[in-house]
């Protein structure tokens, strides 16, 4: 059985390749578009990780990481941030936030696999 | 309560034009008087004035009235009548001028 | 003999003649040569308009009935002119300062701009006016007879419909030339022309018919008065001196409380100097009026068969000499003094009842919104107005023709005077007499209205046809004291002064005792300290201090009444005055006042206020302002004024701080954000390029559309990266002021097109109205520049533009030496915090993508300041507003 991952991002072209590689890869994939009800679709979908951009539209990548960890089915789910903003500010926000991962665009497709699979401990 | 504003004695030109603004707001007054005077006039078809008499008179003291205002008018500037209307006595040299509103100015 | 037609053609040359003049002066107005229509003399000729047909006619009749009575009606506004210093003068100040538009808004302004006060005296100035202009009618139809005569009775009764086509002609004649511009303060230059116009030729008919009379018949002057001695009635000086002393009065009077006077004399009043001239002419003109009226009387009583109508010697003088030529003049100059009448006093009446009862009736009748109804309310104003004309003039034939048009009319010239001459009490107490109040007003209006209604009025229909015998011999139900023409049982007075001298005298006792026994509100007060004082302070009255009032809602108002552009003119030109930036000034109380009295000038001084107030959400008067109130001297006043404008001052400093702080920390916050949106903005397509090449690449099993696929969307991130670049590059350059503008002179409609053009593909469907006449412009300019920025804006406009229909509107219009273009679409705008920073660099409204990286609007500002002109945000336009303005020829060309 393989493993679920959901992308939250709002550029389809950046789900798209995420999506693609990950598929082939072997998981299954889901994409969502925007960060207003972002934590509604991860308690609905129980995906096995999280991937998450910060800029979205209507809400912040932040926000919604926060939404997730302070929720007891979701806390320890594990999310990796995409960010398009490299500074360290960045990643400290991301780290306060509980992000399990942190991650800068743009990426190596190798680079996001590595990361996913480490992160469920495959 | 109101401290002077303006010297208590004004120089001669400026206390000509107060006596003219003066003189200009007795002229209706004037006028009445005058024009009032026919109403002492002798009446009836025998012993009274003839009509061309009350003509010449009423016209003659219309006609002065107009010729005064006329003269006064042409002595009285506009200054000279705003000082006044503001009570500010007499507008010293170098004072702004208040002027009245034309049209191409907006009222306030 | 002059044939009916000929006369009819006459009739509609000279109509004809007047539209052209008036035409003529609109458009000298309109283009800026107005000079000679704003001369002093043409202000006096348009007083004349006091002379009516009922002068031209009737002041020959009456010297032949009464002998030299009739100068009475002369004299007394000659005295009130003479004294010019005295009335006049302040009355005009205060017109002009408050934006008065009538009598009615002169009076209801004084009293704490009451609307109640205001209707009363519109309701007698409509029922004191209305015989008068059914006078009118009656003389045009009666001199017409005078020609019909030989032709037989049937030609006679063809007149009688004439009085319809004259009204009509003469209503389309108001609508047309009276109702042009809203603003009563702005004078209507064709009207005034036109009434200066028939001033000259009724003077020079009824002089013409004098000299003829005088030097053509009567053998020259000398013996002229000798004929005049010797008539047996007129022949020596009879005088009922009550009469004498009261008709002169009256006539003053009426000089000054006629809403037609009025009009003439303050609302289109183009400068307070014009008085001085008007000082001497005026008196001049009306002693030439009167001059032969005496010398026509005695030839007419003595060459004229017995029982002619002495009310037409004018006419049948000449006639009767066979000098036909003369008498068509005479008669245009009697149809020139009824038409001039009848126009002004439409205007006058019209202007009155749409103010003060149309209006407020419309806007109570908008259902909970009151100031804020939508729509252009100028239209309504118009239309009432338009309306309230009609009415008018309808009003003043349907009593033409109810009272038969007999000499009961003839007799109605002087009651008339002594309706309207009720105002006086309240005009003259209100502007000398700081303690009169509105209920005195209002108590004494009533009281004399009452008066003049049972003493003068009724009775004037003749005996028993309102008032039965018995009532005008024993008093109603036996009160003998309570007799119409000999009330509180004096008797022997001429039933006119009586009438005149209770009405004014209980008119003048109840406005004073009112106004001793009631406490004036404070509106009252400050008004009354204005009116009373308004030499010391042609200032303003402090009656608002702003606070909540919203001023986009004001604007919005304000666009309503006067028109988009003049308001937004005036708000831009308060906001510069207060160094506030943008097009929105803070609602400061000197600007709520400013704002109040021009729309005072479209709607009347109590609509106005009660406009504001409801936007500003306080009806009444604040504490401040009853303290400004309470310092009696002038002193105080003043200081207190100086404090507040300090302390205004202040504020308005410490706002300016603000914004400027505001403006610095959201500038360095701007700068930093800037680099991390450039790192974003790269970043992103950066991110998908490299991905899909990486698949590409590591991927061999691929098919071909699944190849093709990611190469295109490859291809589309470069380009939108290379766009990103060009951008910030573009826009580098702009700020650096290293661009080289491409100047020559293009029509804003090929910009508008090629920019149309441009974004077709982009965005959703979109409305685009246009003005093909007004993007006929020619402007100097950097059409690729200038392209870009259209290009931007209608773009914007698809993108965001969030109404189930999109529509854009492209406005042109000029602005001095540059072009507006204002782009408008029906969305829900740009919400008001972000208004200020959507033209900073990598501003988007929200954190929506629309593909854009939010550099657009900055480049646009940029360019606009190379090619000399300005780009802002308009707010209260219903959706989002851009106004662009663009120099019709470029500063910049010249280096």
């Amino acid at each position: 059985m393989g493993k679920s991952v959901l992308v939250i991002e709002d550029e389809p072209n950046i789900s798209e390749a995420i999506g693609f590689i990950l598929s082939r890869d072997g998981w299954r994939v889901a994409t969502h578009a925007n960060g207003v009800d972002a934590v509604e679709a991860v308690q609905a979908r129980k995906p096995d990780l999280v991937i998450l951009d910060v800029m979205l539209p209507g809400r912040s990548g932040y926000d919604i990481l926060r939404d997730l960890r302070a929720d007891a089915a979701t806390g320890a789910l594990p999310v990796l941030i995409l960010t398009a903003r490299g500074q360290a500010r960045e990643r400290r926000l991301a780290s306060e936030a509980g992000a399990s991962h942190f991650m800068t665009k743009p990426f190596s497709n190798a680079e996001v696999l590595e990361a996913v699979n480490a992160l469920i401990g495959a | 309560m109101r401290p002077p504003r303006g010297p208590v004695f004004l120089e001669r030109r400026s206390y000509r034009r107060r006596r003219l603004i003066d003189a200009a707001r007795l002229l209706p007054l004037l006028g009445v008087l005058l024009l009032g005077v026919p109403m002492l006039w002798p009446q009836g078809p025998e012993q009274g004035v003839p009509a061309s008499r009350a003509i010449l008179y009423i016209f003659g003291i219309w006609a002065g009235l107009a010729l005064a205002s006329a003269l006064l008018v042409r002595r009285l500037p506009d200054e000279a009548l705003e000082a006044y209307d503001a009570g500010v006595g007499d507008l010293p040299a170098d004072a702004p001028n208040r002027r009245p509103l034309r049209s191409d100015e907006k009222a306030g | 003999m002059v044939s009916l037609n000929v006369l009819t053609a006459v009739c509609i040359c000279y109509g004809a003649f007047l539209f052209l003049i008036a035409f003529a002066a609109e458009r000298a107005g309109r283009q800026g040569r107005s000079g000679w229509l704003k001369a002093p003399m043409v202000y006096t000729l348009s007083l004349s308009v006091y002379c009516t047909a009922w002068t031209f006619y009737g002041a020959v009749g009456y010297a032949a009935r009464s002998g030299l009575e009739y100068l009475t009606i002369y004299i007394g506004p000659s005295l009130v002119m003479i004294g010019w210093v005295v009335g006049l003068r302040k009355i005009l100040r205060i017109g002009r300062s408050q934006r008065v538009t009538s009598v009615a808004d002169l009076i209801s302004s004084r009293f704490g701009k009451s609307n109640l006060l205001a209707v009363a005296v519109t309701l007698i100035a409509v029922v004191g006016t209305t015989p008068y202009i059914a006078l009118q009618l009656q003389s045009v139809t009666q001199s017409f007879a005078i020609f019909a005569a030989p032709e037989g009775p049937g030609a006679v009764a063809d007149t009688q419909s004439l009085a319809l086509w004259v009204a009509a002609g003469l209503a389309a004649f108001t609508v047309l030339f009276g109702t042009r511009n809203l603003d009563a303060n702005e004078r209507h230059h064709g009207v005034v022309i036109a009434i200066a116009v028939e001033a000259v030729v009724k003077l020079c008919a009824l002089l013409a018919v004098g000299i003829f009379t005088v030097w053509g018949i009567g053998g020259g002057l000398e013996e002229t008065l000798a004929r005049i001695d010797a008539h047996a009635a007129l022949g020596q000086w009879q005088m009922d001196n009550g009469r004498w002393s009261g008709l002169i009065f009256l006539s003053a009077a009426a000089l000054l409380c006629l809403p037609r006077m009025f009009q003439v004399l303050v609302v289109e009043n183009e400068d307070e100097r014009h008085l001085r001239t008007a000082s001497w002419a005026f008196p001049a003109y009306m002693i030439a009026m009167s001059l032969f009226v005496m010398p026509i009387a005695v030839a007419g009583l003595t060459l004229l068969p017995e029982g002619s109508n002495p009310d037409m010697f004018v006419l049948t003088l000449p006639l009767s000499e066979g000098q036909s030529g003369l008498a068509v003049f005479s008669f245009i100059g009697g149809f020139s003094s009824a038409t001039s009448m009848v126009i002004v006093a439409a205007i006058a009446l019209s202007t009155m009842v749409s103010n003060h009862i149309v209006m407020p009736i419309w806007l109570k009748m908008q259902p909970g919104q009151g100031a804020m109804v939508s729509g252009d309310v100028r239209h309504v104003v118009i239309s009432a107005r338009r309306v309230s004309i009609i009415g008018v003039l309808f009003l003043g034939y349907l009593y033409y023709r109810l009272s038969g048009g007999g000499t009961a009319l003839a007799a109605i010239g002087l009651i008339s005077f002594s309706g309207v001459a009720q105002f006086l009490v309240p005009m003259l107490g209100g502007i000398f007499w700081r303690g009169a109040t509105r209920v005195g007003a209002l108590a004494g209006l009533a009281t004399g209205f009452a008066v003049w209604l049972w003493c003068l009025f009724l009775p004037s229909f003749g005996d028993g046809v309102v008032l039965s015998q018995a009532v005008l011999a024993e008093g109603p139900l036996g009160f003998g004291w309570l007799r119409p023409q000999a009330l509180f049982g004096i008797s022997g007075l001429d039933p006119l002064v009586h009438g005149v001298l209770w009405s004014i005298l209980l008119n003048a006792l109840v406005f004073t005792l009112g106004s001793l026994l009631s406490f004036p509100s404070p509106m009252e007060r400050l008004q009354g300290a204005q009116f009373v004082n308004v030499f010391q302070h042609s200032g303003t009255p402090r009656s608002w201090s702003g606070g909540t009032a919203q001023s986009e809602d004001l604007l919005i108002m304000a666009q309503r009444l006067l028109g988009a552009r003049e308001a937004q003119a005036l708000f831009q030109d308060e906001a510069g005055r207060q160094g506030v930036k943008g097009v929105l000034p803070e609602p400061s109380a000197d600007f709520l006042l400013r704002l109040e009295r021009e729309l005072s000038g479209s709607v009347g001084a109590a609509t106005a206020h009660a406009m504001v107030s409801q936007i500003v959400g306080r009806a009444a008067v604040s504490v401040e302002d009853l303290l400004a109130v309470a310092d009696e001297t002038a002193q105080i006043m003043e200081y207190s004024s100086q404090l507040e404008a300090k302390s205004a001052e202040l504020v308005r400093t410490a706002r300016q701080l603000r914004q400027a702080n505001e403006t610095l920390t959201q500038i360095s916050h701007q700068k930093d954000a800037f680099l991390s949106q450039i790192s974003h903005e790269l970043r992103t397509p950066m991110t998908s390029i490299r991905a899909f090449s990486e698949i590409l690449r590591d991927t061999p099993e691929m098919t071909a559309a699944q190849k093709a696929r990611y190469g295109g969307i490859i291809h589309d991130e470069a380009l939108r990266l290379t766009r990103l670049l060009d951008d910030l590059l573009d826009l580098s350059v702009l700020e650096n002021g290293q661009v080289q503008l491409a100047l020559a002179p293009v029509r804003l409609s090929e910009v508008l097109e090629r920019a149309i053009d441009a974004t077709r593909s982009d965005g959703a469907e979109m409305v685009i109205h246009r003005d093909r006449i007004a993007e006929g412009a020619l402007v100097e300019t950097d059409a690729d520049r200038l392209t870009q920025v259209f290009i931007n804006l209608i773009a914007n406009a698809r993108k965001y533009c969030d109404a189930p229909r999109p529509e854009l509107r492209i406005a042109v219009s000029a602005e001095g030496a540059a072009w507006r273009i204002d782009f408008i679409d029906n969305g829900s705008g740009v919400p008001r915090d972000q208004q200020a920073v959507i033209f900073e660099k990598f501003a988007r409204v929200g954190e929506q993508k629309a593909g854009g990286a939010g550099l657009g609007l900055a480049i646009c500002r940029e360019i606009l300041a190379r090619l000399g002109g300005s780009i802002a945000y308009l707010p209260g336009q219903g959706g989002a507003a851009f106004r662009v303005s663009v120099p019709r020829r470029s500063a910049k060309a010249a280096r």
